[in-house]
């Protein structure tokens, strides 16, 4: 059976540093949908113990008020990764994200340990869900077969960082050196029906930079964006919530193809506009996006 | 668990404390400095106690110094304290001793 929280809503995914305690204790204050519990990169090499005991204790103590919490542990390249996995698991996360992901292998390596732990620390089978970062050019080049790779797999997100410096290639802001593989990665992702998440916008001086950034991956298709900063998440929670016009017009689609499909009749105009079944999912992610923003007056 | 060599946990950032275990053959000394002593320096002293007696730490000379740390930091920060002072490396017992 699906896990439920397979699809859930996911604009924003802040993440924080477990080495920190005054980051872990309270983010939820800033209602992202997600945060992203840190023990790889942003902890030092001789912490990463003090991390892991913080994080569980954190995920046992800490209500987080329906924020999904998700574990970034360290790279399968190191001996950290097995322990990140038994402690997030134990603690109660929600779900894991593997970084530097470069095959479906990778996930299915990581999903094993899941499994393993979900067993040892009697969490029910399945529970725990996988997201994979993409950070490099093989990663990128496998990412349908990265996301047909695991049930439990909801999302692939591009790691901007690693993937340049892969690419030898520097940071423009403008995004051009992001574009093939932001448009490969959510192609591969709506193929396989699981979600995409665009890399983190570094520079907080530059709010006007960051607001275009996310225009851009909203327009592409992208399911949220990372976030380092809570004075991100309004701005990227603003453009993903859907404008009245697009609300009514969603409104119409969906009543109308329920009433035209009762009818037999396949093809029909909502205000102008041809509309078939094509447009119904679409229509219900904006209403479910309406209803995420609060901004939803309606009965649908 | 034996404490075997003097180890350090945590920060003196905020909201966080630094634990810092010594070897010992006196039992458990526990010397604790916190600006809100007053309101929670009996809780924070049962806390850390509780969690060298889940460790099994019968003989430690332990300082906290607090910044304002919540229960699941004070524990975290004691534990890491611990295990680095045992020079333990093995799996962790998530659920078990650590809780």
């Amino acid at each position: 059976m699906t896990n439920p929280n397979k699809y859930r809503l996911r604009r924003t995914m802040m993440f924080l540093n477990c080495q920190k305690p005054g980051l872990i204790k309270d983010p939820y204050i800033y209602k992202p949908d997600s945060i992203m519990l840190d023990l790889e990169d942003a902890v030092a090499e001789r912490e990463k113990d003090a991390a892991r005991f913080s994080l569980y204790h954190a995920l046992q103590e800490i209500d987080y008020r329906g924020v999904e919490r998700v574990v970034r542990i360290n790279g399968l390249d190191t001996d950290l990764w097995r322990e990140d996995v038994r402690c997030a698991v134990a603690g109660g996360c929600d779900s894991i994200r593997i970084p530097k992901t470069e095959t479906a292998d990778d996930v299915r390596t990581v999903e094993y340990a899941i499994e393993e732990a979900e067993r040892e620390f009697s969490r029910p089978a399945g529970s725990v869900l996988i997201m994979a970062a993409l950070e490099s050019a093989r990663g990128v080049i496998n990412a349908m077969s990265i996301c047909d790779s695991s049930e439990r797999l909801f999302g692939i997100a591009l790691s901007g960082g690693d993937y340049s410096r892969d690419l030898q290639i520097s940071i423009s802001g403008t995004g051009v050196e992001f574009m093939g593989a932001r448009q490969h990665m959510i192609i591969a992702a709506r193929a396989a029906k699981i979600q995409c998440f665009d890399t983190v916008w570094t520079n907080l001086d530059d709010m006007e930079g960051f607001r275009k950034e996310v225009e851009v991956i909203h327009s592409m298709g992208f399911d949220g964006k990372s976030i380092i900063n809570p004075r991100q998440i309004p701005v990227v929670h603003e453009i993903y919530t859907p404008k009245e016009k697009d609300i009514i017009f969603a409104e119409k689609v969906i009543r109308e193809i329920d009433d035209k499909k009762a009818k037999g009749i396949g093809v029909f105009t909502v205000d102008g506009k041809m509309i078939d079944i094509a447009f119904y999912d679409g229509a219900k992610r904006t209403i479910a996006l309406a209803k995420a923003s609060g901004i939803y007056k309606g009965d649908l | 668990m034996e404490i075997k060599k003097t180890a350090v946990a945590g920060t003196l950032e905020s909201s966080d404390c630094m634990v810092t275990i010594e070897p010992s053959a006196k039992g458990l000394e526990l010397d604790l400095e916190s600006a809100v002593i007053r309101q929670y320096g009996k809780r924070i002293a049962e806390v850390a106690m509780e969690t060298l007696g889940r460790l099994g730490v019968e003989n430690a000379r332990v300082s906290i110094v607090d910044k304002g740390a919540l229960d699941c930091t004070i524990k975290a920060r004691v534990e890491c304290a611990v295990m680095r002072s045992a020079e333990y490396e093995g799996r962790i017992g998530w659920g078990g001793v650590i809780k």
